[in-house]
């Protein structure tokens, strides 16, 4: 009303004012999201350009580096059979542990919010638990839950007569002092090259279920209730419910959380660390270096054996690079793979 | 309307779900529910007791009475006689770096999401980006750079480079648009408030919920982190807890019980703040994840 009577001068000259001011607050703007892109100058991209740069080098750390080109790389693919087996733990632990964590924490939320459940804040919270307690502890805890004499979790098994079901021919069986010869045997977790890597698998999934299991919940509450009542009204039963509405609309949860796990699980380093040798170790990884990952032998290749010709910061430099490749790798045919999905139309 | 949703829900429950289904889903509910509980009622126990009475069939699954012993023996010279030193460190780290982030991470979020300034898109884009940076990339190279800052035995390259971080600011940028409404922050500006004073006073107390989830998953990740204290942090003075612990694990022969009661002081504090917090915490982690 008051703007109708303004002449052509005042309105250019509000114009102008309004601009000032709107300038005047994208500087306030600028100021208030500086702070991420200066740290991340510093701390993440300058650490990035510089690792690239390390990996073409070897370096002790002290004495002046020495340019070798793609020489880390070439031996590091061709002949370090050490890091081979840690790729090949990584990904062993990926596939047993993080794919049954996020297909159990996806059934558990479906569960939750179905409908059909009461006490959920309960549930959720119990769930959750694990995930708020330290992986150092966690660590502490379950090298005595998997204790091979006399641990909880093989007592469980005598106790419950699971124990009969582990052969005695593999040269893994291990017997308790008192075990009569038909209890059959016990199963030594953590020095068995065999069962180590079950056993940091199922503490993986023990600690990180819950975590999964509430964003997964999060996807669930925001898809529409109605859609299900009207498939319910149409005759539907829970599991085509499961796999034709809700997995199709959770597809930017699961791909978010896949790619997010896929990042988590190739640098896996606190739990297989206070599970397979400690901090001190001089042959990481336990029996057979069958608890060694990928990120354990970077770190002590950088930061332990760090003498000599044997390694060196450019060496595990190498090491990080073709890490993120298997990640970029994995996550690129994951999202390929769920793009030519049927299901989605 | 409410009450209608709320009552048919309860109608499809009785009608859908029959008692085999419910008693199974709940089983199985109550299982993984015990499997997740367990190890927490099992530190309870096992720091009660010498390793001697730990070592024995059945194990012990009621409480015992060395928990004193095992205490004095933690703190004793030959275990971690800086036990109480690591948990102030951890607690002082945790806790400025909490403070920090809140801080840096809601200034950000409030400018990506009520600012169209120039170039905000691909900036937040960039941001986004960088979260799919894997940490391994960056742990030797920002070790040499914390080496040169002669940062090397302090608590600044664990408190300084993640205070402003993306997925703090990525989770405040959504909960600020969708909470505070731009009538709002008009008003004051008309009233001649300047904006940080609009964050200070006006956005701040809106957004305190999605503050303290933040903090809470902010505190936590700090006073559990591990592998870069490990690697800064070299003299035991300066140690974080996790980091005391973990010399602890590697001192062969150290009583059993000994090592779990200093777990359980590494995660008791945290889990009482959880379960205090829980609903609240879990409101306000699903409202910032699916937006």
């Amino acid at each position: 009303m008051a703007s109708s009577t303004f002449s052509t001068a005042e309105r250019a000259l509000q114009d102008r004012r309004t601009r000032q001011k709107e300038v005047k607050r994208n500087a306030w703007a600028y100021v208030f999201v500086s702070p991420f892109y200066l740290l991340y100058a510093i701390f993440g991209f300058f650490p990035l350009v510089y690792g690239l740069w390390l990996s073409l080098h070897t370096w002790d750390g002290i004495s002046p580096m020495v340019f070798v080109g793609f020489n880390n790389y070439i031996k590091l693919i061709t002949v370090d059979e050490l890091w081979w087996q840690a790729i090949y733990n990584t990904i062993w632990l990926f596939v047993v542990a993080t794919i049954p964590q996020l297909s159990l924490a996806l059934s558990l939320a479906f569960i939750i919010n179905s409908g059909y459940v009461r006490f959920k804040d309960f549930f959720r919270a119990a769930y959750f638990m694990p995930f708020v307690a330290s992986a150092v502890a966690v660590g502490i805890l379950f090298t005595s839950l998997f204790g091979s004499q006399y641990g909880m979790i093989n007592f469980v098994f005598t106790a419950t007569g699971l124990a009969k079901y582990f052969g005695t021919e593999a040269g893994e069986c291990y017997k308790w002092a008192f075990m009569s010869n038909n209890m059959g045997c016990v199963i030594d977790w953590l020095q068995s090259a065999l069962w180590l890597k079950p056993s940091i698998a199922l503490i993986i999934i023990w600690q990180w279920t819950g975590y999964s299991m509430i964003i997964f919940l999060a996807g669930l509450q925001s898809i529409n209730l109605e859609l299900y009542e009207a498939a319910r009204v149409d005759g539907a039963s829970t599991w085509d419910i499961f796999v034709k509405i809700t997995m199709p609309l959770m597809q930017g949860v699961i791909l978010f959380q896949v790619v997010t796990s896929i990042i988590g699980a190739m640098q896996n380093f606190d739990i297989p660390v206070m599970l397979a040798g400690g901090t001190q170790s001089s042959a990481p990884g336990g029996t057979d270096h069958a608890g060694l990952t990928a990120m354990m032998q970077l770190y002590w290749s950088a930061f332990k054996y760090n003498t000599g010709s044997k390694s060196g910061f450019g060496y595990a430099s190498a090491m990080s690079f073709i890490l993120f490749l298997i990640i970029v790798v994995f996550s690129f045919t994951y999202n390929r793979a769920n793009g030519q999905n049927p299901t989605e139309n | 309307m409410a009450t209608t949703t709320l009552a048919r829900n309860r109608r499809n429950r009785d009608r859908l779900a029959g008692p085999l289904t419910m008693t199974f889903m709940y089983s199985f509910l109550a299982l993984f529910a015990a499997v997740s509980a367990f190890p927490f009622y099992y530190m309870l126990v096992t720091s009660t007791y010498r390793t001697k009475d730990i070592l024995v069939i059945p194990p012990p699954i009621w409480f015992g009475n060395s928990w004193m012993e095992n205490y004095t023996q933690l703190l004793d010279k030959g275990s971690l006689p800086y036990f109480w030193t690591a948990v102030t460190n951890s607690l002082s780290i945790a806790s400025l770096h909490t403070v920090a982030v809140l801080f840096f991470c809601s200034l950000a979020g409030y400018g990506f999401a009520k600012f169209r300034f120039p170039g905000r898109d691909a900036m937040f884009a960039f941001l986004i980006a960088t979260l799919m940076v894997p940490g391994a990339l960056g742990l030797i190279p920002s070790f040499i750079v914390m080496r040169s800052l002669g940062w090397i035995e302090t608590w600044y390259p664990l408190i300084i480079p993640g205070m402003a971080n993306a997925f703090g600011i990525f989770w405040m940028r959504q909960y600020i648009e969708s909470a505070i409404p731009n009538d709002m922050m008009d008003a004051a500006r008309i009233d001649g408030a300047d904006e940080f004073r609009i964050y200070w006073g006006i956005v701040v107390p809106v957004i305190t919920p999605a503050l303290g989830a933040l903090a809470i998953l902010t505190f936590m990740g700090k006073w559990n982190e591990f592998q870069f204290p490990l690697l800064i942090l070299k003299a035991q003075e300066t140690y974080t807890l996790p980091v005391a612990l973990s010399t602890l694990r590697s001192l062969r022969g150290t009583e059993i019980g000994v090592q779990i009661l200093g777990s359980s002081i590494a995660i008791i504090p945290i889990l009482i703040v959880f379960i205090l917090a829980s609903r609240q915490f879990m409101a306000g982690l699903t409202a910032g994840a699916v937006k």
